[in-house]
Formats: structure tokens, C-alpha cells, sequence
């Protein structure tokens, strides 16, 4: 690891840390939504240099931590496939980091059901992972169904953005 | 200290007065609530009678409370104290029933209330102008002065019961979700409030996510999906202390949309995992478990029917979001919706006639209601976002969430006819109502 990338790794995580600050005990995760893990503790992960293959923010912004369905769907698209085909490849090559899959809906339907759907999308990535090598122990699934929109605009472009499922590198290493 | 004010028990005493027992039979005024389009019925609400001088205090907004929940129905339309002749300074004082048909008024409610340190008496009598006579007897309320509300409201119910010969609805609590921040980080509260929006509380603190409440029968607790481990679990509080914990856990599942069965003893609620949702019931004396549903589908937004016998949920075992009717121990699930569109959150009505719903069509959501076996829907509203009915005590009047597209959500009610829609006034983004029953 060269110098610029530890600068980066501690600006990373001092950023990081003033982020989570304000509100403790809220969220965990290092991806780019950040709303993975659990309440009680703060774990903090390093995003990294998006040039650096093996960090965080490689996996976010180069690779891409989400895949969209269409409409009440939960299948995964070919544009997907070649997304989840990366990040696995990142994965394998990164196995030292558990893994959370947030599963989200759009506006356009009721709560509880979109709870329900945001679980089989977060599901149905988990089984294509797993089915290019990554250990199910790895994974961990959560919806949030329609409570996290990335974008909120009552119009389709962001019910089209928020139909997804974002793979968060989770914080703290396994190992 | 708990965290709502436990309330003295309000006492109700018979004052044998000057009305014959006879007249409480013959009650000529009556209101029919029917489909039709009705006019509604003129009132009269005077100011109560200060018995004493701490009475003062109250007298005036006690009537204001009875006038606006009676107005607020749609059924009953008051006539303003500025056009009143008659003035009532005593309780006891005959009526002058020829001012008050002067002025069109066909029912009239008198009352009084004195206040003796915390303490007070609230009295109230209800009189039909057109025949001349009073309706029922009088009756007195009598408890704490924080309860000041809740005393108008029990004289709100008697008085709609008499003239309609249904249970009313006014002192009935409402727990919803109260949210705050922006829409990509929403924070959500648990909140309870009476039902005209007044008296709010919260009872969690927004750090973690909350959705989806449902109110026992009794009224004492409340059930909802949470997300303080993370992951959506089933929350349930006791109201009157706070005091939480998470049940119904099923190791590997994510559980939400808890419902109390009709005794209040056991709940059921979806389980989701492996990309399946299904639903479970939970004894919560014995913590047994039993799976009810088991389709490779989604199945979700249970509820009982008022006997308990039967539970209507969602499920897109068809494809979309449809209705269905099962036993509440599992078994065969019949479809009942057949319309175009998606059909979601079903609730059973408390009279067990009727079934409300969300329904999504051609880009616009209804709430909507439907006989047990999916006959005569009817769609009351339609909007850009309607969402989750949730049934007044008395089974004539829904609550639900209302968004505008791009706007903060608000609780609306619109009564069963379609008519009187309502936005209720909440102190900022409010979601996910569930009405309580009717307070003892």
C-alpha cells in the first residue's frame, strides 16, 4: 500500500467518522447508501481510492453496488447479470468482507408488500452471487422496501432508480 | 411516571330528571345513515352551563369539542351560537322549544360542568325541537380535568348513538406513524393521538425506523414492524408504560406486518425469506408458532375477521397483488377480488361486512370496500397515493394515508358512503393510521 492510498484511507475514515457522528447508533455499512448493519454499534470501513482495485470505493463506483428491476419484478436483467458478474469477481478476489443486500421498492405500491418485494430482489441477487462462488455466509439480506428511495421525485426516473438492490460492503472485516 | 397519562376511570351516572321514561322509547328523531345523499341534521350546541366559576374554564370549549366532532361526520350540521334566541343559563330550565324551531335546529344538546380542584362533572341532555321533548335521559361524566376531551367526547357519542342508533366513534385513539426529515432518510416515529387529532404523543424516539402499526382490541397495545436490529422485526408495546420487546422472531426471516387476532392473544403476521413471503400465527401465552400460509409467492397485510374465524390477506400468488380468504388456522385461500388492478392491504370492517383495501389501477390508488365475498366494490377516493384503510370503532368511517405526488403524507378519513373526505390535522408528515376501539 503506497502512501497516497493510506492518505486516502485515513481521510476516508475520519470522513466517514464525522459522517456517522450526528447520528449514533443509526447505521453501520460502508456502502453508498450506508444503511446496512445494525443499530447498536458504529463500524467504520474505509472507502478508499476508486482507482485502487481492492477498495470500497472501486466496488461503488467502477464496479456498481446495484442492480434495478422493473415493476413488481425481481428478476435480474442482462445489464445486471454482467453487474453481479463483477462484483462477484471483486468479491472472490476480496473474500475478507461480509456482505449486506438491501433490497428497495418504489413509491408506487403499499408498505408492507413492498417489504416483502424488496426481500425477494435482495434474495434473488444473493442466489446469483452465490451461484458465481460466493459463500452464503458471506451474505446477509434486508429490505427496507419502499422506506429508502435513493431519489424522491413522483416521477418515473426515480421509481425507475429506486427499484433496486445495492450490495454494501459491510463493516469490519471477517478475518 | 408512565409515558401516557393513565386516565381515572370516568364514571357515568343516570340522572333521573324530568324526562318521562316513555320518551326515551318513542325517539322520533332519528337519522337513517343510508347510501343515499342525506341533509344533514341541524344541531344546536350552546355553550355548557358554568356551575361554578372554575366550570368557566371549560364550559365554552367543552362545547366546541361536541360541535365539531358532530359536524365533523357530515351527518349533522350545526347551527351557529350567533343565530341562537333562546339562551341557556341553567341546566335545569325548561327548553323553549318554539326559539329553537325558530331557527330550524332539530336537536338540541344542553350541558354544564363544575370543577372542584382536579375534579369535574360533566353533564349534558339531548332534546329533539321538532316534537318537543327530550331524547333519553340525562347523563353525567364525571373525572379528572385532564380528561376534559375525552368527557366531551363521551357526550359526543351519546348523543350521535341516540340520534343514529349506532355506536359513535369520538373517544377512540388513533396510533400512527409521525415522520420527519428528508424523504431519502425519513425518520419515523410511533405516535398515538385522539381521534380528532388532538392530545399526540410519541412513543418511540425515530432512531429507528418504525411502519405499520395495528392497535389491540383492547386498546392497551400496539404491534409494528421495526427496524432496530436492522432488520424489519415485530415490535410490540405495552401503550400505557412504553415498555417494548420484539417477538414473533424466526430465525433467517425478516417478520413485519403484524395484526392482533380478536382476543388480542395472538397475532399474525409475514415472515420473509429465500425470496418468499408467508404468513404465521404466534400464540403469545405459549409462544408456539404455526405456519398458515406456504406459497412460493408473497402473502401479506393479514387480518381477522371479527369472529376470528377467518383472516384476509394479499398475495400475488396470480401474479399481482390480489385478495384472498382463509381459515385463521391456514387452509385452502379463496380469491375475492376480480376487478382490474392491484389489491392490496384488506381489513376486515369491525361490523364484519365489509372489507377495505388499497386498490392501484391505471396509475392512480383508491381506497376502496367490498363485501366479505368480494361483491359490490365500491371506490371511495382516488388519488396519486392512497394507502392502508384502518376502520373507526363503529365500522362507518376510514382512516388512510393520503400523498400528493411529491408532497409530505397526511391522514385522511372519508366515511363509507364516499362521502365528507377529511384531512386530519396531524403536527407534520403523518402515515400508517390504525384506529383503536372505542374507550370504556
Amino acid at each position: 500500500m503506497n502512501f497516497t492510498t493510506k492518505t486516502a484511507l485515513l481521510l476516508a475514515t475520519l470522513a466517514l467518522a464525522a459522517c456517522n457522528n450526528p447520528r449514533p447508533g443509526m447505521f453501520g455499512g460502508g456502502g453508498a447508501d450506508g444503511f446496512g448493519g445494525y443499530d447498536q454499534g458504529i463500524s467504520s470501513q474505509a472507502l478508499g481510492d476508486p482507482n485502487d482495485p481492492t477498495s470500497i470505493a472501486h466496488f461503488n463506483q467502477r464496479i456498481g453496488d446495484r442492480v434495478h428491476f422493473t415493476t413488481d419484478s425481481s428478476s435480474i436483467s442482462e445489464e445486471g447479470r454482467q453487474t453481479l458478474n463483477a462484483q462477484a469477481r471483486w468479491l472472490t478476489a476480496n473474500p475478507h468482507f461480509p456482505i449486506i443486500i438491501e433490497g428497495h421498492a418504489d413509491e408506487r405500491g403499499t408498505r408492507e408488500y413492498n417489504v416483502a418485494l424488496g426481500e425477494r430482489r435482495a434474495n434473488a441477487v444473493m442466489q446469483y452471487l452465490v451461484s458465481q462462488g460466493i459463500s452464503r455466509d458471506r451474505m446477509r439480506t434486508v429490505s427496507y422496501g419502499k422506506e429508502r428511495p435513493v431519489e424522491a421525485c413522483a416521477a418515473q426516473r426515480c421509481w425507475d432508480l429506486n427499484r433496486r438492490a445495492v450490495t454494501v460492503i459491510s463493516g469490519g472485516r471477517t478475518s | 411516571m408512565t409515558r401516557l397519562s393513565l386516565l381515572a376511570p370516568l364514571m357515568v351516572l343516570f340522572l333521573g330528571l324530568v324526562a318521562p321514561p316513555d320518551a326515551a322509547q318513542a325517539q322520533p328523531l332519528r337519522l337513517q345513515i343510508t347510501e343515499g345523499v342525506i341533509e344533514p341534521m341541524p344541531f344546536a350546541m350552546p355553550d355548557f352551563v358554568a356551575e361554578n366559576n372554575a366550570g368557566q374554564q371549560y364550559n365554552e370549549a367543552l362545547g366546541r369539542v361536541v360541535a365539531n366532532n358532530l359536524a365533523n361526520t357530515g351527518l349533522f350540521r350545526e347551527v351557529p351560537r350567533s343565530a341562537h334566541i333562546a339562551r341557556v343559563s341553567s341546566f335545569d330550565a325548561g327548553v323553549s322549544y318554539a326559539d329553537w324551531r325558530a331557527i330550524n335546529v332539530q336537536a338540541l344538546i344542553t350541558g354544564a360542568v363544575s370543577v372542584s380542584g382536579n375534579r369535574m362533572e360533566v353533564k349534558f341532555r339531548l332534546f329533539d325541537v321538532v316534537s318537543g321533548q327530550q331524547m333519553g335521559q340525562g347523563l353525567q361524566f364525571g373525572g379528572s380535568t385532564s380528561n376534559w376531551r375525552r368527557m366531551a367526547h363521551k357526550v359526543s357519542d351519546a348523543v350521535y348513538s341516540r340520534i343514529t342508533g349506532e355506536d359513535g366513534y369520538f373517544d377512540s385513539r388513533v396510533v400512527f406513524i409521525s415522520e420527519s426529515g428528508p424523504r431519502e432518510n425519513r425518520a419515523k416515529r410511533l405516535a398515538i393521538m385522539d381521534q380528532d387529532g388532538e392530545n399526540v404523543e410519541y412513543l418511540t424516539d425515530g432512531r429507528s425506523l418504525v411502519i405499520a402499526p395495528r392497535v389491540s382490541p383492547d386498546g392497551e397495545r400496539a404491534v409494528y414492524t421495526t427496524y432496530e436490529t436492522g432488520s424489519p422485526r415485530i415490535g410490540l408495546m405495552t401503550l400505557a408504560t412504553g415498555q417494548r420487546q420484539l417477538v414473533g422472531e424466526i430465525p433467517g426471516a425478516m417478520t413485519f406486518s403484524p395484526r392482533f387476532a380478536p382476543d388480542g392473544q395472538s397475532l399474525v403476521f409475514s415472515a420473509a425469506r429465500g425470496g418468499n413471503t408467508d404468513l404465521y400465527r404466534l400464540d403469545m401465552r405459549s409462544g408456539q408458532m404455526s405456519q398458515l400460509t406456504s406459497s412460493p409467492s408473497i402473502a401479506t397485510a393479514p387480518s381477522f375477521s371479527p369472529d376470528g374465524r377467518q383472516i384476509v390477506f394479499e398475495s400475488d400468488r396470480s401474479g399481482t397483488s390480489q385478495l384472498y380468504v382463509m381459515p385463521a388456522s391456514g387452509g385452502e385461500a379463496r380469491r375475492i377480488s376480480f376487478g382490474q388492478g392491484r389489491y392490496s392491504t384488506p381489513v376486515w370492517s369491525p361490523r364484519g361486512d365489509l372489507i377495505a383495501f388499497t386498490k392501484s389501477h391505471a396509475g392512480r390508488f383508491h381506497i376502496g370496500v367490498m363485501r366479505t365475498d368480494g361483491s359490490e366494490e365500491r371506490l371511495l377516493t382516488a388519488s396519486f397515493l392512497d394507502e392502508g384503510p384502518t376502520w373507526s370503532p363503529n365500522g362507518r368511517v376510514v382512516m388512510f394515508t393520503r400523498e400528493a405526488a411529491g408532497g409530505d403524507p397526511a391522514l385522511y378519513s372519508v366515511d363509507i358512503t364516499g362521502r365528507n373526505l377529511r384531512r386530519l390535522p396531524t403536527p407534520g408528515p403523518a402515515s400508517d393510521p390504525a384506529w383503536g376501539p372505542l374507550r370504556p
